[in-house]
């Protein structure tokens, strides 16, 4: 399973990574709030993430590390 | 298998950036570069007086603070006299393409073995939005708050032609962070500019295309738009010299 | 016997920044220093050296920050309007705390002014060579031979307290030829610390350094500031230089540095060979300031008389360290002209006749 943690306090909800992503399963969660008072993004259907790490690539501030298994 | 992950030359300190902004993506691409060379022992960076004046906090590397401008003047000096060194400037375009004009010009044809990073975004960030040397003819700014006039307030500098005249010049590209596929391009292109130094080949400069949401008064997603939409057909993605290609283009 | 050369001001002054290990020069040519850099363009690569010519004095004093940020001495050396257009520069190697040494061989100012010889920036030198709370160590040659001992000198000091240092000449010395004896010059020399702060890439075996002057929260600039005041009292306490001549019992008393101080010597056997009391203190460190033998001489002096290249510069900080005991006058040309020993001692000679009026 392919595994993409977004690390919230380095996320800033800026929402690029969810336009990025083909599959459209990464949404700003609106229930969190992280310690700069930001919606951290956060992927809500990770069992269809193809690990192809968009979401990583176009992140501003390296918050998103992505993992395929092997 | 960890297919991404943070660069280790880049500093664990989350960056001051606003959100959306690509001076953060940048970063990334110049410590992936670091890592990929694995040469963080040996670069000292210079950091300029803007957004991205906090970077000598956000690199393992070594770091020198220099005045607004004087970045490739600095890096000479480091240079020169540690030539063993890699030595890279991370500059915006006020600090680049305005004050510092004479300096990375003159660095230029002199051919000082370093790395320029310039990060155009048309606007002065730092100090709240002002019109830069490469604000877009229309763009209105807090400077040019009817639209940039170029009768009164002049045309756009287009740095990477300007330099490729120069015979010092090794290497000179312009990129964009807009999309995954230009984010790739830039990470080859500012990879190869370090890579260059280590072949002493001569001045390496990558001009990023990057977004300024606050201050351009859009969200992070449409900023990246306008860069593709108003910027690149002003500043056209495209190498403008590459010594070391096969044949030596030269544009 | 150490051999004694024939040398031009400023080339003496190169030759002894290259001898006490001084392998970068980054200038701009303007007269009347353009001897220092044309001169370190023959010899700095003979001894494996850089002599750059930057694209205006600017970007030479960046060049010297990026080097003395790599750990290695660097200097520079201009003349007035160069010297303005350092300032920023000169500020930021001060907040950044970097050694290093600037050379200005003055000359006629303001604005593009002259290239005769001048004192004209000695308020710059001592007062405000740049923004905020700082201060240059500024040490000041009356002759060829101490051009060359006080270069070696401003670069132990300079490596000593991790501050730029400002050797401040004119035209004249710079332009004057005089034999140099430079194993004299360089004979004295300290045990300096290491340049472990410097940013020569970490290797592996160090956590990374900074070198940087902002500081965003004001308590942290509060704090590099004061201690950098810290650094200035243990300057003041210990590096202050000057040369008093016939002092102890003079009546009048000479203040002079430099070029003026020279002059002020003739007068000064003038006036003692027509029977008056007068004597020289010439100030060597113009930062540090020789307060306390000014103090001094006012405990015995009648009067002191200012001799400078200005239209008046020194002469408030001679009022300042006298604590205004007793009349401090005021004589000096500007704009390049040079007063000639007569007409200082014509001052001296009316000074006296003052001072006898009032004492009968």
């Amino acid at each position: 399973m392919n595994r993409v943690t977004i690390s919230a306090d380095y996320c800033k909800g800026c929402g690029l990574c969810a336009a990025a992503c083909p599959r459209k399963i990464i949404v700003l969660d609106s229930k969190a709030i992280n310690n700069k008072g930001y919606h951290p993004a956060s992927v809500i259907a990770p069992g269809s993430c193809t690990g192809c790490a968009l979401c990583a690539l176009v992140c501003p501030d390296a918050a998103i590390c992505v993992e395929r298994d092997a | 298998m960890v297919v991404f992950e943070r660069p280790r030359s880049l500093s664990p300190l989350p960056f001051h950036y606003c959100p959306g902004c690509t001076h953060g993506t940048v970063h990334r691409l110049v410590a992936e570069a670091i890592d990929a060379l694995e040469i963080e022992r040996r670069t000292v960076g210079i950091a300029p007086v803007g957004c991205a004046v906090l970077a000598y906090d956000y690199f393992e590397c070594d770091m020198v603070e220099a005045p607004h401008g004087r970045a490739p003047a600095v890096a000479t000096g480091v240079k020169r006299t540690r030539p063993d060194c890699i030595v890279f400037t991370y500059q915006g375009d006020g600090d680049l393409a305005a004050i510092g004009t004479a300096e990375i010009v003159h660095a230029g044809a002199r051919g000082e073995n370093i790395t320029i990073i310039f990060i155009n975004n048309a606007v002065y960030g730092m100090t709240g939005g002002q019109m830069a040397p490469t604000t877009l003819p229309g763009q209105i700014t807090t400077t040019s708050p009817y639209g940039r006039n170029v009768k009164t307030q002049g045309y756009p500098i287009r740095i990477c032609e300007l330099l490729s005249t120069l015979d010092g010049v090794a290497y000179a590209e312009r990129v964009a962070v807009s999309n995954p596929k230009n984010v790739l391009r830039a990470k080859a292109a500012i990879e190869k500019a370090f890579r260059y130094q280590t072949e002493g080949r001569g001045l390496s400069i990558v001009e990023v295309l990057s977004s300024c949401p606050t201050n351009w008064g859009m969200t992070p997603v449409e900023a990246l738009r306008w860069v593709e939409e108003a910027m690149i057909p002003c500043y056209p993605l495209d190498v403008f010299k590459d010594t070391g290609a096969k044949g030596g283009m030269n544009k | 016997m150490s051999q004694k050369v024939l040398m031009k001001g400023n080339e003496a002054l190169a030759e002894a920044a290259l001898r006490c290990g001084c392998l970068y020069f980054f200038g701009y040519p303007i007269t009347p220093q353009s001897e220092v850099s044309e001169y370190m363009a023959k010899r700095l690569p003979q001894a494996g050296g850089l002599c750059l010519q930057a694209e205006s004095e600017v970007a030479a004093i960046n060049m010297v920050l990026g080097a003395a940020a790599a750990g290695v001495r660097a200097m520079t050396s201009s003349s007035s309007p160069g010297i303005s257009l350092m300032s920023e520069g000169i500020s930021y190697l001060v907040g950044s705390d970097l050694p290093c040494l600037i050379c200005n061989i003055q000359r006629g100012g303001p604005g593009l002014g002259g290239i005769q010889p001048t004192q004209q920036d000695y308020l710059q030198a001592t007062k405000a060579p740049g923004h905020g709370d700082m201060h240059l160590y500024v040490v000041a040659p009356a002759s060829v031979q101490e051009m060359a001992g006080l270069v070696a000198r401003a670069f132990d000091v300079a490596d000593t307290y991790r501050t730029p240092a400002l050797l401040l000449a004119d035209g004249a010395l710079g332009q004057m030829m005089e034999p140099v004896d430079f194993d004299a010059a360089l004979s004295v020399r300290r045990d300096l610390p290491e340049k472990s702060w410097a940013t020569t890439g970490h290797g592996g075996k160090r956590k990374k350094n900074i070198v940087n002057s902002l500081y965003l929260s004001p308590e942290a600039l509060e704090r590099s500031v004061l201690s950098r005041q810290e650094r200035y009292r243990e300057i003041e306490r210990t590096e202050v230089l000057c040369e008093e001549t016939d002092t102890a019992d003079a009546e009048i008393i000479l203040v002079a540095y430099g070029i003026s101080a020279r002059i002020c010597r003739s007068a000064l056997e003038a006036a003692r060979a027509m029977g008056i009391r007068a004597g020289l203190l010439r100030p060597i460190t113009l930062w540090p300031y020789p307060r306390a033998a000014l103090l001094r001489a006012a405990g015995h002096a009648k009067h002191f008389l200012v001799v400078e290249l200005n239209i008046g510069q020194m002469v408030d900080d001679v009022r300042v360290a006298t604590q205004c005991h007793r009349p401090v006058s005021f004589f000096g040309r500007c704009g390049g002209m040079l007063p000639t020993p007569e007409d200082v001692l014509a001052e001296i000679v009316k000074i006296h006749e003052s001072i006898r009026e009032e004492g009968a």
